[in-house]
């Protein structure tokens, strides 16, 4: 059992709620980690790996954009999408990856909100295919 | 007076009325326990969400970004109108639009001018025939939002706010207060009003917060996503309520059909009697009749 308290919170539910030793985050200046006492601490979130561990456990799980804040002894991380990497389900970020690519070779023309909305399904989607992969 | 097959057949059809709104009612109620879900499983976010901003505007000056400043002179605002897909809703569309109505003759009152967008079928069809200026709206779109959906919608506000083409943008929706009660809510999105640090946290949270990239480009990031949380906040509560107005009404349409069907089978029952009544007294006379011959 940790000393810090990591929650991942995404719009739709709460993610991660425990307690861990170690928390690594891609932060918008680069990955960094949370130790327990780390001080006060802000940062923006990229779309990437979170990893944590707490005893011999260790987790990882893919982020989309968001930010996160240390204090107390308390890592909050608030994200947009979250998924902890047993939970990926590879065939489908595979499937939507080439969904997203198909739909941004076609109407590259037009700068509408279903081209943007394409391009950050293409990110996540490769976010998701990366951190599962790195996790094998 | 109403032939016997005349009242069978009217409750024929208010009992099929009442199937219709039955179905109805549940399937309202199925969408409202999802709807109520998404809305609780939002909370924590929006509340963190309001933490950090407050804990990050403590520390900095509140004048720092375009979003916080008002604009000196006020003639244009924009409204994001929120009403249902669909009625049969009792009132709940109604009561939206008619806010939307009035405050938006309050500002032209004003002498300001005001552009609409809509989310929602029903409030799209109703200030569209109108002359009403509306500029953007979202049909269909319950149930299928996301962040990035939320995050363009916030863009086209703060890009037409930062262009200069508004001064204020506001939104209408209708708050989830209760399953009885939905309250249509005006907010103010732009300019943000700074956001209140709390007093206590400034006391016990003194220490300095190390901030990457810093403080400024942070709250360059997170003002935008403010008005996203509200926006989003919306949406959910919006979806909700009408959710929780269309349940009630359905209820009531179904109560109705019942009251109906009572007072129709009375009608017909009496009527049946009546006429059994007359043929007996037919029966009788003609057997009197036949005696006295």
């Amino acid at each position: 059992m940790g000393e810090l308290l990591l929650e991942v919170v995404t719009p739709e539910k709460v993610v991660v709620s425990e307690n861990v030793d170690m928390v690594v985050a891609p932060g918008s200046l680069g990955e960094f980690g949370v130790l327990s006492e780390h001080v006060p601490f802000l940062t923006g979130i990229v779309p990437g790996e979170l990893r944590y561990t707490s005893g011999n456990q260790k987790e990882s799980l893919s982020v989309a954009a968001g930010f996160a804040e240390v204090s107390n002894n308390r890592v909050s991380v608030l994200v947009n999408a979250a998924e902890m990497v047993h939970d990926i389900d590879m065939e489908r970020a595979h499937r939507a990856m080439e969904r997203a690519k198909e739909r941004l070779s076609k109407d590259r023309g037009t700068e509408d909100i279903d081209f943007l909305r394409a391009e950050a399904a293409l990110k996540r989607a490769l976010v998701r295919i990366k951190v599962t992969e790195g996790a094998k | 007076m109403a032939t016997l097959r005349d009242i069978l057949r009217k409750i024929e059809a208010v009992k099929k009325t009442r199937q219709i709104t039955r179905a109805m009612n549940m399937v309202a109620a199925a969408r409202l326990r999802g709807a109520q879900a998404r809305m609780e499983g939002f909370d924590p976010y929006a509340a963190k969400f309001a933490e950090v901003l407050g804990n990050l505007a403590s520390r900095i000056e509140p004048d720092i970004h375009p979003l916080l400043i008002k604009k000196d002179g006020l003639s244009r605002v924009a409204l994001l109108q929120f009403t249902g897909d669909r009625g049969l809703c009792g009132s709940f569309n109604t009561n939206l639009i008619n806010m939307a109505e009035k405050w938006i003759n309050d500002q032209k009152g004003k002498g300001i001018s005001c552009s609409l967008t809509t989310v929602g079928k029903k409030g799209r069809d109703y200030f569209s025939k109108r002359d009403f200026d509306v500029i953007d709206s979202y049909i269909n779109v319950y149930g299928s939002i996301d962040m990035s959906f939320i995050d363009q919608m916030t863009k086209v506000f703060i890009d037409r706010y930062m262009a200069d083409e508004v001064d204020e943008v506001y939104m209408i929706y209708a708050r989830f207060v209760s399953m009885a009660k939905q309250e249509p809510t005006l907010v103010k999105l732009i300019p943000i009003e700074p956001p209140k640090s709390k007093e206590e946290q400034s006391v016990s949270g003194f220490a300095e917060y190390l901030c990457e990239p810093d403080p400024e480009g942070l709250l360059v990031e997170l003002l935008p996503k403010n008005i996203s949380v509200q926006i989003y906040n919306a949406f959910l509560q919006n979806e909700t309520s009408e959710n929780a107005a269309r349940m009630a009404a359905m209820d009531n349409a179904s109560k109705n059909c019942n009251e109906l069907v009572e007072n129709l089978t009375l009608v017909y029952n009496k009527a049946r009697q009546a006429a059994i009544t007359a043929e007996l007294m037919d029966i009788v006379g003609g057997a009197e009749a036949l005696k006295k011959a």
